[in-house]
């Protein structure tokens, strides 16, 4: 019987291979975005368990929002990613220090 | 039920190995590649779990749209991506460090929990069975009425989006042509045209 915990459980892992990723990715900003797109797939699929789980609707109502600001994030995250690259010729994430940050 | 189990066990194992992929894969396209692999599980374990609507969803609007504008980026940036993989190595240790420890942590938190009573209890919009009415409907009915400002507010949020990315990327040419209101409205017809006497058979010298 396949139960709440479980799909906690494929979520978490799935949360903390996006995070491995952020660390393992240190200099290509598009892995980076990769790995957080991985990090909201599983805080969604956490909503999703548990709306199921307590019989809530809302869960899934939720889930909708967090896609919609995810797909907001992407866009803008790939905007500035090209406008970067043009300015620069490069992505590295060390590069990226113009505010001396 | 030994169906839904094996269906779970499948997408859940896929997805978990792509995801792995995505991160350690030497090729940004195939990393792109995996996280479509990666977001269609995803959507079949939504399925696994009666939320049909936003399965689907995710397979239209995320792998058709963002993925897609992934990979468009991917392929546009002339990026040497082999010379950004140099020194993964030395990230290892203190990313393995972290995820280790966050994994214990939401084990520990896994192993803990319990839903309080009153949560269990009461949901704030119970889920129809699904002989009554289906999820997208049921969806429908919610967002539309009762979280109807919020709705709004992701449109909001889209339309920002939106006009930023356009505005991040969008380069004038100089070369082309662009009508300019402020001059067409501001002209006069004094400053451009000019009556004159022409005497006959003469013509006229410009």
């Amino acid at each position: 019987m396949i139960g709440l915990s479980h799909y906690l459980t494929v979520a978490a892992i799935l949360f903390v291979i996006g995070v491995f990723g952020i660390f393992l990715n240190r200099k290509n900003v598009i892995v980076i975005l990769m790995s957080i797109e991985l990090i909201l797939l599983a805080v969604n699929i956490n909503f999703v368990a548990f709306s199921e789980a307590l019989g809530d609707l809302v869960g899934q109502v939720f889930a909708l929002f967090v896609l919609t600001v995810a797909a907001a994030e992407a866009a803008i995250g790939l905007a500035i990613l090209v406008a970067f690259f043009r300015n620069r010729g490069s992505i590295a994430v060390e590069d990226i220090d113009t505010l001396k940050g | 039920m030994t169906l839904v189990a094996l269906f779970f066990y499948l997408f859940a194992a896929v997805m978990v190995a792509s995801a792995l992929l995505v991160i350690s894969s030497r090729n940004p396209v195939h990393s792109v590649l995996f996280l479509i692999l990666a977001f269609l599980n995803g959507a079949g374990l939504f399925m696994l779990t009666g939320a049909e609507f936003l399965a689907l969803i995710l397979i239209v609007v995320y792998v058709g749209a963002v993925l897609v504008l992934f990979l468009f980026v991917v392929m546009m940036l002339d990026v040497d991506f082999a010379a950004l993989r140099h020194g993964v190595m030395q990230y290892l240790p203190v990313g393995a460090t972290v995820g280790l420890v966050l994994l214990v942590e939401l084990v520990l938190v896994l192993g803990a929990y319990t839903i309080a009573p009153v949560i269990a209890g009461a949901p704030v919009v119970p889920i129809p069975p699904p002989d009554a009415m289906t999820n997208t409907e049921a969806l429908g009915h919610v967002i539309y009425t009762k979280y109807a400002f919020y709705f709004q507010i992701c449109g909001l949020i889209l339309l920002v989006a939106m006009v930023g990315a356009i505005v991040l990327t969008l380069r004038h040419s100089s070369r082309a042509k662009r009508q300019d209101v402020g001059a067409q409205v501001s002209r006069r017809r004094e400053d451009t045209m000019e009556v004159r006497d022409v005497a006959s058979g003469r013509g006229l010298q410009l």
